[in-house]
């Protein structure tokens, strides 16, 4: 267990500077070197052929497709994109290449130089590209052993190659200095930015927690005016959250060892979601001893300027404009709209929205009462078991008075959990405003009987009496009464 | 003095994950100074003014349309490996790394 530092005492010792390594997933259709399915979910070993298999003699063929879905994310992210590129061979023993090695990118990325801005806490950001290149992903390995009791007294690993050879889209950014102890909160917006920049291009479907996007956290610390410190990079970031949480916690973890005059390391660290802490994994020194060569098997690209400008040109709104656009039309304060950026709630307002209600209604509830259950879950808002529909859904019921708010949270308890749709929750939850007006006005009579005093006081004109009567009929309806039409109710009986 | 040290060749077979006793590190360490030391030839061609290659072929953008086509059956993918176990191909864990 290492020792921590707060992280308030961290950062004011210690300037961090940032980088990440983000691979996505890209969504074609088929592998990036054979005709095997990407579909996710297959029966294992059902997707791979002699291609991906490396079977003797095979030989691979780029996919155009995951050719051009990289030169878009390329010019999404203000890169260049190479005139004249090619593929390497990254020499790796492990089982999950069968080929023992891995097809990337070396000197000849087929995108670099760019940039993405970002705001924090209302300042500007920009995360330098250092290049953008395409490679495949790799197998999925099971270790299995005596302790998990499948095979007695064997330590092994079952290999699955349906995801050996998916296109997989390696972005890394230039080292991001000068961020001080915002550099959680500017990884998470980098990340989140990239996410919907890829996302709008409908290359890739971008999901973190299944793994479509995953995060590498490159990061180190110095003294104010020192060189840049030894970097560690922490794998298995696998959230938003946790981009942030790693990122901390190596600030607090690095800063610990260096105050007592200990080295770091530059070493592989794998993130624990548990615990949000960091645990070390191989070193760097041999594994670094990749032996790139170039591909000899696969011809070399020069895709042409017309190729690139068609691209272009079929690029989307960028997700920064679109969401200036949306606040306007919104009519969000700063503030707010960055509330909804950092809730990650954009699109999620944007269905629901979409799905009939009115924004202010829409924002209301994403950054309101579902943010809060979020938090309360330590979830991501959009891993939350409610759909954008059933947002809509669950404000139409509010808006034709047959839920008040409380009423309406009580839905959704019960629409998180699984049981339905709000007006199916409702129904068989039994939570509706009570709208039968003998009822209400029986719980008014009873009100004004038993608090006769306030009663009076609301015949003299004290209408800000009705308070207590209004709260006596909530209590007598369980709260299934609609409080304005209570409120009239009894101003109508003590009228005059 | 040879081409390839005996440490050298320790690297590689540590990379390749191959365990290599201390006389087969030697005997290596000769036949692969040979094969090095022949392929030496090669550097005495004059390639000034020759463009380095990767590739015999001169083809460029060679590209295959996103279409997909059909895999191997999975008893003949298995087929081609070690060892299987539940659909999946059984080989020792690599102790010392996480995957």
């Amino acid at each position: 267990m290492s020792k921590l530092n707060t992280y308030e005492d961290a950062v004011a010792a210690y300037e961090p500077v940032l980088g990440l390594e983000t691979h996505i997933e890209l969504d074609t259709r088929t592998k990036m070197f054979c005709g095997c399915s990407t579909t996710f979910g297959g029966e294992p070993n059902t997707q791979v052929c002699p291609v991906c298999l490396a079977l003797p003699g095979a030989l691979p063929v780029a996919n155009r497709a995951a050719i051009e879905a990289t030169i878009k994310i390329g010019l999404a992210l203000n890169c260049s994109i190479a005139e004249w590129t090619r593929f390497a061979r990254k020499n790796y023993f492990y089982p999950d290449m069968p080929k023992n090695f891995q097809t990337t990118q070396y000197e000849e990325p087929l995108c670099e130089e760019g940039y993405v801005d970002v705001t924090v806490d209302g300042k500007p950001y920009r995360v330098e590209i250092e290049r953008v290149h395409l490679e495949e992903d790799t197998g999925k390995t099971l270790h299995v052993g005596g302790a998990t009791g499948r095979i007695h007294g064997a330590t092994e690993s079952l290999v699955d190659y349906n995801r050996a050879g998916i296109p997989l889209v390696e972005i890394v950014t230039k080292p991001v200095p000068g961020t001080g102890a915002l550099a959680p909160e500017v990884a998470r917006a980098y990340v989140t930015e990239l996410r919907d920049i890829v996302r709008s291009l409908g290359v890739s479907d971008v999901r973190m927690e299944q793994g479509s996007m995953r995060c590498d956290v490159n990061l180190s610390l110095n003294k104010p005016g020192a060189e840049w410190g030894t970097r560690t990079e922490t794998k298995n970031v696998n959230s938003l959250r946790s981009v942030e949480r790693a990122v901390r916690h190596e600030v607090r973890r690095q800063s610990a060892l260096l105050d007592e005059g200990i080295k770091i390391i530059q070493e592989t660290r794998h993130f624990q979601e548990g615990t949000g802490e960091t645990s070390p994994g191989r070193s760097k020194e041999e594994a670094t001893d990749y032996r790139y060569f170039p591909e000899p098997d696969l011809a070399v690209m020069e895709p042409s300027r017309e190729w690139v400008e068609e691209l272009r040109a079929s690029l989307p709104e960028p997700p920064r404009q679109r969401r200036e656009r949306l606040q306007a039309e919104w009519s969000l304060a700063d503030k707010e709209m960055q509330s909804v950026v950092n809730a990650d709630a954009v699109e999620l307002i944007e269905s629901t929205i979409a799905a009939g209600a009115a924004s202010s209604s829409a924002v209301k509830w994403w950054l309101g009462e579902l943010s809060r259950r979020a938090n309360e879950a330590g979830e991501e808002l959009g891993a939350l078991q409610i759909t954008p529909a059933q947002v809509a859904e669950l404000q139409g019921m509010v808006d034709d008075g047959r839920l008040n708010d409380k009423l309406a949270r009580q839905v959704i308890d019960g629409v998180l959990v699984g049981e339905g749709s709000p007006a199916e929750v409702a129904q068989k939850r039994g939570l509706e405003v009570v709208s039968d007006t003998g009822a209400l006005e029986a719980a008014v009579d009873e009100a004004i009987a038993a608090n006769p005093a306030v009663a009076d006081k609301i015949r003299g004109g004290a209408h800000a009496a009705a308070g207590v009567l209004i709260g006596a009929v909530m209590k007598a309806t369980k709260g299934q009464a609609d409080a304005g039409s209570v409120r009239q109710i009894i101003l109508d009986k003590l009228a005059g | 003095m040879s081409t390839i040290s005996r440490e050298e060749v320790a690297h590689l077979a540590r990379l390749a994950r191959l365990e290599v006793t201390d006389d087969e590190l030697d005997a290596f360490a000769g036949q692969l100074d040979v094969i090095l030391e022949s392929m030496k030839t090669l550097a005495e061609v004059d390639t000034d003014g020759v463009q380095p290659t990767s590739q015999a072929v001169p083809l460029v953008n060679v590209f295959r349309e996103d279409q997909p086509q059909p895999s191997l059956p999975r008893d003949a993918a298995l087929a081609g490996g070690p060892d299987t176990f539940e659909d999946r191909f059984r080989v020792p864990r690599i102790l010392d790394e996480e995957a």
